[in-house]
């Protein structure tokens, strides 16, 4: 399932290695995440649910659904889409008797449900306080969280205080774009990523990017990730932190594990949240079956591991990002039967839709997924005609051959960490989601915290690009760093984003921008 | 804008076609299929003779094929793969689209051709290819054909 070739990446793989998955011996590669590695080798279920015991697959590739939660090397719940495979690695399942594939478990949930059918529980012990307890403390325990530890990691632990200007949380186009324009007028930056790279969701978009000659249009995302680490890596000023997730901020100080070992304070006098957004679901029947992948975890597999998801895939989605995903799968080889879309009209780009049309694929408007099917993964969906009240129309209803099928159905912001600082948020969904309030300048609520990119609003590379260099240069210049040429390019880059938002597929976000608007005193 | 309940243009709805002696001349001529309002700009920015109008980033791209010196310029960077070049020569019709898979194409092979709906119409050779590394893999590739199907044929594959 690895692709040796490809139009347009190169697969370098690192050493050959030997990981253990519930004893059995599997071949990875090192620099592959532990979940890649074992879709290489034809695992597909990875955990199993606590009620059911329904067998699970991963979804997200980028750590934030759960799905893929195993033990590793005796640490229980470990998203094994975020760590890296070692020599000799043990990795075992967990929730699930003698293991996820082969659950005898799952045969009493089909006695237990028909006792407590689905959502009971929340009615059936509410009587007496005693007794929900109770019921709540076995019901925890059969839910199955792993095993603790049982005996401390063999490794080194330190711990590491820095000082300084501005501290930037999330490696990805906004978050380096920020870095870039803080650091070039002279500000200390502190830029901190979770993953072993930079580059965000950048990594994978091997398509040429939108947008204007100027900001790069034309250029692969992938290319334009390369390019854009190169430009930060000139500043000395900046700190580059690799592997190092932020789990809090404490007023202005940011706390992070680097490389899970070491301890992270950061203090700093301006922080920019850049951590990008999260990838949303959609609710159908089997929309848990292992096969059911979002858009961004398919792209995760196929560029940046190499390794293909199946062999025919159902696209849910015609945005932007559904229609890219359809023609990079079929770059790698892949099938694509069909790509579904509730709305009377494809949502992206119309060049994008042509791309895969005219290579065959089908786009049906006004059409859902109903349901897939399957045992223990994905075997076909069932996709139906929707009347003007989204209702399915009887008897629409077509079979689609599949093996696996790819939700691309929009992002949230990954807002938590506006939460630690209590900034002002606000619901709106032109964009994603719970947002901040910002000013002109993406400062938040908070006095020098800021925003940039998708963790501010879903829109585009391009836009994130643009609002870290807003917020980079306004961090810079409030700390005094910069003088007029920088207030002069503050104002070149706030106009050259309002151009940029500009056309009907910018109304949107600027309608959504409106509603948060905050009204404090800007200081330039 | 039927075409986005479809994902393709019917006659209807397609640029003006090329006048028929610049179709007919030395040099290919840019044919450009991008209709829609999008914030995007590289055809119009790479173009060095002023051929392609565009008021703002928004703003639909249009030709003027009085001005375009076949180039390819344009035809390189477009993200949409929404530019083709076309000409006639000795009766015969060329096409010159961006390739993106693999294998790779190369001069003389056999191709089959597709129109917009992804129906084979036919089938084409290959006359010239663009190495896939000298335009950061996007391979530009010509394909000869029956003339009558310039105005058709918008996607091939290797036999
Ligand atoms: C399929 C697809 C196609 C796309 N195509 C295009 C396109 O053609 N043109 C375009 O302009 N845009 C495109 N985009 C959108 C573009 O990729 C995003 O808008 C952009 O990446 C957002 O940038 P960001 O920096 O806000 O977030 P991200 O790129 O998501 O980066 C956020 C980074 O923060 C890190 N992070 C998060 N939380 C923490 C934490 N607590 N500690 C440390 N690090 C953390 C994450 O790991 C990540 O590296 C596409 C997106 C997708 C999914
Ligand atoms: S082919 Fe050359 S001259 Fe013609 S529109 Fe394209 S860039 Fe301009
Ligand atoms: S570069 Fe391509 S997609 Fe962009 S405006 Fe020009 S023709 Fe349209
Ligand atoms: S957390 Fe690993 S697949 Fe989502």
């Amino acid at each position: 399932m690895r692709l040796e070739s490809h139009p347009i990446v190169d697969f370098e793989r690192g050493k050959e290695v030997t990981i253990y998955f519930n004893g059995k011996p599997i071949k990875a590669y090192e620099g592959e995440t532990v979940a890649a590695a074992l879709y290489a080798a034809g695992v597909r279920v990875f955990s199993r649910s606590f009620r059911f015991h329904r067998p699970r697959g991963f979804f997200c590739a980028i750590g934030k659904c759960s799905q893929c939660m195993m033990e590793v090397d005796g640490v229980p719940n470990i998203r094994t889409c975020k760590v890296y495979v070692r020599d000799g690695m043990q990795i075992r399942t967990q929730n699930s008797k003698p293991d996820a594939e082969n659950d005898a478990l799952a045969i009493f949930d089909k006695i237990i449900d028909t006792v407590f059918p689905h959502g009971s529980h929340y009615k059936k012990f509410n009587k007496s306080r005693k007794v929900r307890e109770f019921a709540t403390k076995q019901m925890r325990k059969l839910a199955g969280f792993g095993n603790p530890p049982k005996s401390i990691p063999d490794i080194e632990t330190s711990y590491e205080e820095i000082e300084t200007d501005v501290a930037i949380i999330g490696g990805g186009p906004a978050g380096l774009s920020a870095a870039i324009h803080a650091a070039k007028y002279g500000a200390k930056v502190v830029l901190m990523d979770e993953n072993n790279y930079l580059g965000g969701q950048l990594i994978k978009q091997t398509h040429r990017f939108f947008g204007s000659a100027r900001h790069r249009a034309g250029t692969r995302g992938i290319r334009i990730a390369q390019i854009l680490e190169e430009e930060l890596r000139q500043y000395e000023n900046v700190d580059i932190r690799k592997e190092t997730k932020v789990f809090g901020i404490y007023g202005k100080d940011v706390a992070a594990v680097q490389k899970d070992s070491k301890l992270l304070r950061v203090k700093a006098k301006k922080i920019v949240i850049a951590t990008g957004a999260y990838e949303r679901t959609l609710i159908f029947e089997n929309n848990d079956l292992p096969g059911v992948y979002g858009a961004g975890g398919v792209q995760t597999l196929m560029n940046v591991y190499g390794i293909k998801p199946g062999n025919k895939g159902l696209i849910v989605g015609s945005g932007n990002v559904g229609l890219i995903l359809t023609y990079q799968l079929m770059q790698a080889g892949v099938d694509v039967a069909a790509i579904v879309e509730a709305m009377p009209r494809i949502g992206g780009y119309f060049v994008h839709a042509a791309k895969v049309r005219r290579l065959g694929v089908p786009i049906y408007t006004r059409h859902t997924i109903v349901k897939a099917f399957g045992e223990k993964k994905v075997e076909g969906a069932v996709i139906a005609q929707l009347d003007d009240r989204w209702q399915v129309i009887p008897g629409s209803e077509k079979e689609i051959e599949c093996d696996f099928i790819c939700v691309a159905v929009g992002l949230s912001p990954a807002h938590e960490l506006l939460y630690h600082v209590n900034a002002q948020m606000k619901f709106v969904p032109e964009l994603g989601g719970l947002v901040p309030l910002r000013t002109r300048y993406n400062e938040t609520s908070v006095d020098g915290v800021y925003v940039a990119g998708d963790v501010a609003g879903i829109e585009e590379a391009t836009a994130a690009i643009m609002e870290g260099r807003i917020a980079g240069i306004h961090a810079a210049i409030t700390l005094g760093y910069g003088g007029d040429e920088a207030k002069k390019e503050l104002e070149e880059a706030v106009k050259d984003l309002e151009d940029f938002r500009a056309g009907p597929f910018g109304e949107r976000i600027v309608c959504g921008l409106e509603k948060c608007v905050l009204e404090k005193e800007v200081m330039i | 804008m039927k075409y986005l309940e479809r994902g393709y243009l019917e006659a209807d709805e397609l640029p003006p076609f090329p006048p028929e002696e610049r179709i007919n001349s030395k040099k290919p001529v840019a044919y450009i299929e991008c209709p829609q309002s999008i914030p995007c700009s590289p055809c119009y920015e790479s173009c060095r003779f002023n051929a392609i109008e565009m008021e703002n980033i928004n703003d639909p791209p249009k030709v003027d094929y009085e001005k375009c010196t076949g180039c390819m310029a344009c035809i390189r960077v477009c993200p949409g793969l929404a530019i083709f070049m076309l000409q006639v020569k000795e009766g015969r019709g060329y096409v010159t689209l961006q390739y993106e898979f693999l294998p790779w194409l190369e001069k003389g092979d056999r191709v089959r051709l597709y129109n917009r709906r992804g129906e084979e119409v036919g089938e084409g050779v290959v006359t010239w290819a663009l190495k896939p590394e000298r335009n950061d893999r996007t391979q530009l590739v010509t394909i000869e054909m029956d003339k009558d199907l310039i105005f058709e044929v918008r996607a091939v594959r290797k036999r």
